[in-house]
């Protein structure tokens, strides 16, 4: 991976970032923010690399096998929060199957 | 096809699936499957990880992802809605501890291998040794920020620490001086050899630094303010995540970190904006923490007269039984006394009643964003009937009755009309407007703020004093026995 490649990615990012955001119902923050916090635990891919990289060194094995509970724990737990979260989150009166309607609809 | 090409195919493939997964996530109908999209799009990422040609050893990982996972799923089951904002933020200060040992592991990897050698694991990336020493750097001061500045926040919202900000005397000096010596450490970290005792020395100095720092930037921080708070820490996790990814060359780290930063970052400044305050002045003022006594209403220049009226629970039903409209504006005291199945069900009864019910919801109401929704949420209130602020302000003047539920400086009139105030020139929700108010308090006392709040003293409030769930039920089996 190219250098100035990985800061022209970043870049890109962080418009997307800010133009996926904008327009958010002030209902749904909280689950916005537990969901992007378990998308904040793809360090685990930095954790792998680290732990499973083998240099003969078990400080570094240590630590990368420490930092991939933690970031299990934060993407495991953030997307299970949020799913609990959002599953709560009913509409008035409507009948399972009308949801399901809706969900369709929101699938096209 | 060769692994390296295989991996950033997938690594594309996920990226897509977090972006339309958080495109998903802002919108009621969609959000539940977005999040599904965006857990999808991490499986396979992490997946292909395993498939790269440097990680030859997975007894520690399958370990590391088992024990993970096992704490992961028993915190999400077990949690209480109403400890939320507790879980979100150790959950973020997880992420942001994983960050940092990933900085650090990847430094040993450099004195284990040496640079020529460490370079090899990087892939095709050729970076200049200072570039990746500069990363390094930044996911271990972000990712330790993150780490204590939620631990810290964990504690306070889980009541093991006082809500009240704490402030000493240069407390701003000593983290003005921390941040400088993490910089000059960092730079020394940068142009010094990586095996080297120097680099060493220096990696040791801005790791503890950052620790420290994180306590001590969010102390001075009050309850009220957590919402920015928790939305701040939450981008600064996406961006430790993200200067990880420059440390080991890796797309989806940056992406997906980037992706986090931007959005936390985003919220946060909404947030400010709800309390029409600078990011500065949330981070620094101590909000909260000497009781104003300049600006202090009773006695103050702009103090309203009045005293406080208790309401009982029966003259409150028999206001309540006559309502046409009524909306309920609840706040932190809701969660407290964990009152918002009661409140639902009173919500009930008074719609059987022929009342038409809202539900107004302050956007800083709680301890982090959209706090009160969450709660409502789980007591089973459609969300049609949360109205959000500038909705409900217009038909304020229509509504019979405001019932507050343990909200105070967000229904403030002080905000709009004291210019002494220290929350002058806060979006409020006009309660005060509504024909009568009743204001369920646990006691007589400030609020968060430490401001008297005028609302209590208007001649069209009444204080219905007691443990809001214990006093709602009150008025609830009131209305059950006229049905009965």
């Amino acid at each position: 991976m190219d250098l100035i490649l990985l800061v022209f990615i970043f870049t890109l990012a962080a418009f997307l970032g800010f133009e996926l955001i904008a327009k958010v119902p002030s209902q749904l923050h909280t689950p916005l923010m537990s969901g992007s916090n378990a998308i904040s635990g793809i360090t685990i891919v930095g954790a792998i690399i680290a732990s499973g990289t083998d240099d003969k060194s078990w400080l570094t094995t240590l630590l990368g096998t420490t930092a991939v509970v933690l970031a299990t724990i934060n993407v495991v737990g953030g997307y299970l929060v949020t799913d609990r979260m959002l599953g709560m989150f009913k509409k008035k009166s409507a009948a399972p199957a009308a949801s399901d309607a809706a969900k369709k609809e929101a699938a096209k | 096809m060769n692994s390296p090409l295989l991996i950033n195919l997938a690594y594309i493939v996920a990226s897509i699936l977090f972006i339309l997964g958080l495109k998903m996530l802002g919108r009621q109908a969609s959000a539940r499957r977005g999040n599904t999209l965006s857990a999808l799009g991490m499986l396979i990422a992490v997946v292909v990880t395993l498939l790269d040609q440097h990680v030859v050893n997975y007894t520690w990982i399958v370990v590391g992802l088992v024990v993970g996972t096992a704490i992961g799923v028993a915190c999400a089951r077990l949690v209480k809605m109403t400890s939320m904002p507790e879980m979100v933020a150790l959950l973020n200060g997880f992420g942001g501890l994983a960050s940092v040992l990933v900085g650090w592991a990847e430094f040993g990897k450099m004195r284990a291998l040496g640079w020529t050698d460490y370079l090899r694991t990087l892939g095709d990336a050729a970076p200049p040794h200072a570039f990746t020493a500069g990363a390094i750097f930044f996911a271990v001061m972000i990712g330790g920020v993150t780490f204590t500045g939620s631990l810290y926040a964990f504690a306070k919202l889980a009541e093991l620490l006082g809500g009240r900000p704490v402030l000493f005397r240069g407390q701003h000096l000593l983290n003005g001086l921390i941040v400088a010596a993490m910089l000059v450490a960092g730079v020394a970290f940068a142009l010094a050899a990586p095996t080297g005792g120097a680099a060493l020395a220096a990696f040791a100095v801005f790791l503890v630094l950052a620790l420290v720092l994180g306590w001590t930037f969010v102390m001075p921080v009050g309850g009220g303010d957590m919402p920015v708070i928790i939305s701040m820490l939450n981008s600064l996790s996406g961006l430790a995540a993200c200067a990880a990814g420059f440390v080991i060359a890796n797309n989806v780290l940056v992406v997906a970190g980037c992706l986090v930063g931007t959005s936390g970052f985003i919220l946060t400044v909404i947030m400010c904006k709800a309390m029409n305050r600078s990011f500065g002045n949330v981070l620094f003022s101590g909000f909260g923490a000497a009781a104003p006594a300049a600006a202090g209403v009773p006695g103050g220049a702009a103090a309203v007269k009045g005293e406080l009226k208790p309401i009982s629970a029966e003259d409150s039903f028999s206001v309540l039984e006559a309502a046409r409209q009524v909306v309920f504006i609840p706040g932190y005291g809701m969660a407290v006394s964990q009152a918002q199945h009661v409140v639902r069900e009173l919500a009930e009864l008074l719609e059987n009643n022929g009342a038409e019910v809202r539900f107004a919801i302050h956007p800083v109401a709680g301890r982090m964003p959209g706090h009160m929704n969450v709660l409502l949420a789980e007591a089973n209130v459609p969300y049609e009937q949360l109205v959000e602020m500038d909705a409900i302000n217009p038909l304020m003047s229509q509504m019979d009755v405001a019932i507050v539920i343990g909200a105070n400086d967000v229904v403030n009139p002080a905000a709009a009309t004291d210019r002494s105030s220290p929350i002058y020139g806060m979006p409020i929700i006009n309660a005060h407007e509504a024909r009568t108010v009743i204001c369920l308090k646990r006691g007589k006392g400030a609020g968060f703020s430490g401001l008297e709040n005028q609302l209590f003293l208007l001649p069209n409030t009444r204080m219905l004093y007691g443990d809001a769930k214990a006093t709602l039920q009150a008025v609830s089996a009131e209305f059950k026995s006229l049905a009965a």
